[in-house]
């Protein structure tokens, strides 16, 4: 039930909504070193999720025409180019992957031209990943949500009933990472469910059973974290220094992500905020200075009336 | 080579320039430091979305301080025997509340569901709260605007009975309204603070008296609107106690917040903020010398009123702007970090 650290701070999220004897708390680890840019995540949320697509649009961003997340795309994969030859330790670790792809592939964005084989000659590196809703132990958008069609299920993940939504909109304002949006021609609020539907039946979301890279991994959180450690390590042992988690830190400002990446960069580079914190961190301090601010009205008041008895 | 320096300005991009770039050419000389304003970001775009609410709230905004303002004055008129100025204030209370419900109904994605607010009261939802605020707040304003209507009713029969109910019954509300229009007129700071917008969630600690000294302002132009002179004097001292507060936390908010308070001063919110600066100066000293007058009162009450209805558009215009450009997400996020000594 809800205790000191509710608002802040590490804590298990499915126990502290009133959860008692909770599964294992279930996450994503998305490992954007071995992300190919297939957006295989993309079109298998879309269909199981039966999410209306989000128009035709070319956004001139790379191979990148989604453009964000949003009440329809729960899984948004960014492209990043930029202007430094890749490292050929990174490029390894993202052919290994390629090659791991057992069904017939075009394989990633390339720039050279289509069978030429050998290391590419180019001074271009590409940056892939898979974005989603980070199912915050601290989540704002469940926090401010003033129907309770937001809420924490036992698997830690937080979820929108869309039979209570009256999409005041109040969660797009309050997520710290822009994931959440209200449906235009709809109007309720929408976004990644962690496919609680599937995983009640102990079946892998839809994004990370299409991932043929295993770059988007589905699992209990503590395992994931771990498996996660090991990964950087490996990666830095591999000549790939840039390789650092984003999101994994229980003790970071969202108490930790349900859905936390291996980024080649920093976070703002994919869109990310460099350090999020769960606005309602402040709460508290803001009931306050709202008192102190009625309590300076009603003084004023009382003092504009006090002793002018016509 | 000479191609990659379109990928380069892609991922790496300066802000839009328009607030430091002004302020570069020599414009209002506020002194505030802005660090440069270079950072990374994905080609440019809002880390944070910006709010799907429409100007309705912003105009809610206005009509729940003028509400709660005028409540105030009412009640303080009803117990010091001012009947026009308690019947201006009840009067504007209930239209102004009104107006906050449609706008605030209207503003929803899905309208016929506005109900299922009703179903949880969660104090971590400033919204939920201030739901349950504006229904208490409502009904009461109600029955005290109702009471205005006794003297008009027949002395006899039913309604006569009514009509030696009603002032009780308005008393009553009036003072529960009253009792709850603090509330009212400073939750909505909380609203806006409680959330991702760079420029709202950092002025959390002056916005709530921006507001207070909004409404009040608004609350004491009404009296000065609709009463005479002569029951108008508590009006007036509310009217020009507010309009200071005001622009006293709202020179906080355009100043005191570094790169935060950049959005306040800058495009349309700087704009309208600077607009009701002045609207809300020439109320106040309008509201000091014409005393004597009922006519200087009333455009007094009417520029306090304008000035109100700006600072909350004003407000309201600066969070969106600051959730509009990533530098106002990144830059603040990334000193954090640099102070902690994680970056």
């Amino acid at each position: 039930m809800a205790g000191p650290n509710s608002f802040y701070g590490p804590i298990d999220p499915a126990a502290d909504a009133g959860w008692t004897e909770a599964p294992p708390r279930m996450g994503f680890f998305t490992d954007t070193s071995v992300c190919i840019g297939c957006k295989a995540c993309e079109v298998a949320c879309k269909e199981w999720n039966a999410v209306p697509d989000d128009g035709f649009d070319l956004l001139g961003m790379s191979y990148d025409n989604t453009g964000q997340l949003s009440a329809n795309t729960w899984r948004h994969v960014a492209f990043i180019e930029q202007a430094a030859p890749p490292s050929e330790a990174a490029m390894d670790v993202l052919r290994e992957a390629e090659a791991s792809v057992s069904t017939q592939f075009l394989g990633m964005p390339s720039s050279t031209l289509p069978g030429s084989s050998g290391r590419e000659d180019r001074d271009l590196r590409w940056l892939m990943m898979s974005n989603v809703c980070k199912h915050c132990t601290h989540a704002a958008c469940l926090d401010v949500c003033p129907t309770g069609s937001l809420f924490r299920t036992e698997y830690g993940t937080v979820v929108v009933q869309e039979d209570i939504c009256n999409g005041c909109g109040y969660c797009v304002s309050a997520c710290p990472y822009g994931v959440i949006d209200r449906r235009e021609d709809d109007g309720r609020a929408w976004k990644c469910t962690l496919c609680y539907d599937r995983i009640g039946e102990g079946m892998t979301p839809a994004c990370a059973q299409a991932c043929p890279t295993q770059s988007i991994q589905y699992g209990e959180l503590d395992e994931l974290r771990d498996r996660a450690d090991k990964r950087v390590e490996v990666l830095h042992q591999r000549g790939v220094p840039e390789a650092r988690l984003y999101g994994h830190d229980p003790a970071d400002g969202v108490g930790g992500d349900g859905a936390f990446f291996l980024l080649l960069d920093e976070p703002e580079v994919y869109g990310l905020p460099p350090d999020p914190v769960v606005t309602t961190r402040d709460l508290p301090a803001m009931w306050k200075h709202a008192g102190v601010a009625a309590l300076t009205m009603a003084a004023a008041a009382v003092v504009a009336f006090l002793g002018r008895r016509p | 080579m000479s191609d990659h320096a379109a990928h380069v300005s892609a991922e790496t991009v300066r802000g839009n320039g328009q607030g430091s770039g002004r302020r570069r050419g020599g414009g209002k000389g506020d002194r505030v430091m802005v660090p440069p304003a270079e950072f990374r970001s994905y080609y440019g775009r809002p880390i944070v979305k910006p709010p799907v609410w429409t100007h309705d709230v912003a105009a809610y905004l206005f009509t729940g301080g003028l509400a709660a303002g005028s409540a105030l004055v009412a009640a303080g008129a009803d117990l010091t025997g001012r009947p026009a100025l308690r019947a201006t204030g009840r009067v504007a209370a209930l239209a102004a509340v009104g107006a906050s419900g449609y706008l605030l109904v209207k503003d929803l994605g899905r309208p016929g569901r506005f109900l299922n607010m009703l179903r949880v009261a969660k104090p971590t939802s400033p919204m939920s709260m201030g739901t349950w605020i504006l229904t208490a707040f409502g009904a009461a304003a109600g029955a005290a605007a109702v009471a205005e209507a006794a003297p008009y009713l027949p002395r006899r029969g039913a309604l006569g009975l009514a009509a030696r109910a009603l002032p009780t019954a308005g008393r009553v509300g009036g003072l529960v309204a009253a009792g709850t229009a603090p509330a009212l007129a400073t939750y909505t700071a909380v609203l806006l603070a409680d959330t991702a917008a760079p420029s709202w969630h950092e002025a959390y600690p002056r916005l709530p008296f921006v507001f207070a000294g909004s409404a009040l302002a608004s609350g004491g132009a009404a009296g000065l609107i609709g009463a005479p002179v002569a029951e108008a004097g508590p009006a007036r001292t509310l009217a020009v106690a507010g309009a200071a507060l005001e622009l006293t936390a709202t020179h906080g908010v355009e100043h005191r917040m570094g790169l935060l308070s950049e959005p306040y001063r800058t495009g349309k919110a700087g704009r309208l903020l600077r607009a009701a600066r002045l609207l809300t100066a020439a109320g106040a000293v309008g509201a000091l010398v014409g005393a004597r007058s009922r006519a200087v009162s009333a455009l007094a009450g009417v520029a306090l009123l304008a000035g109100s209805a700006a600072t909350r558009f004003g407000v309201f215009e600066a969070g969106r702007a600051s959730a509009e450009d990533p530098k106002y997400t990144v830059l603040p996020q990334r000193e954090r970090l640099a102070a902690r000594g994680d970056a």
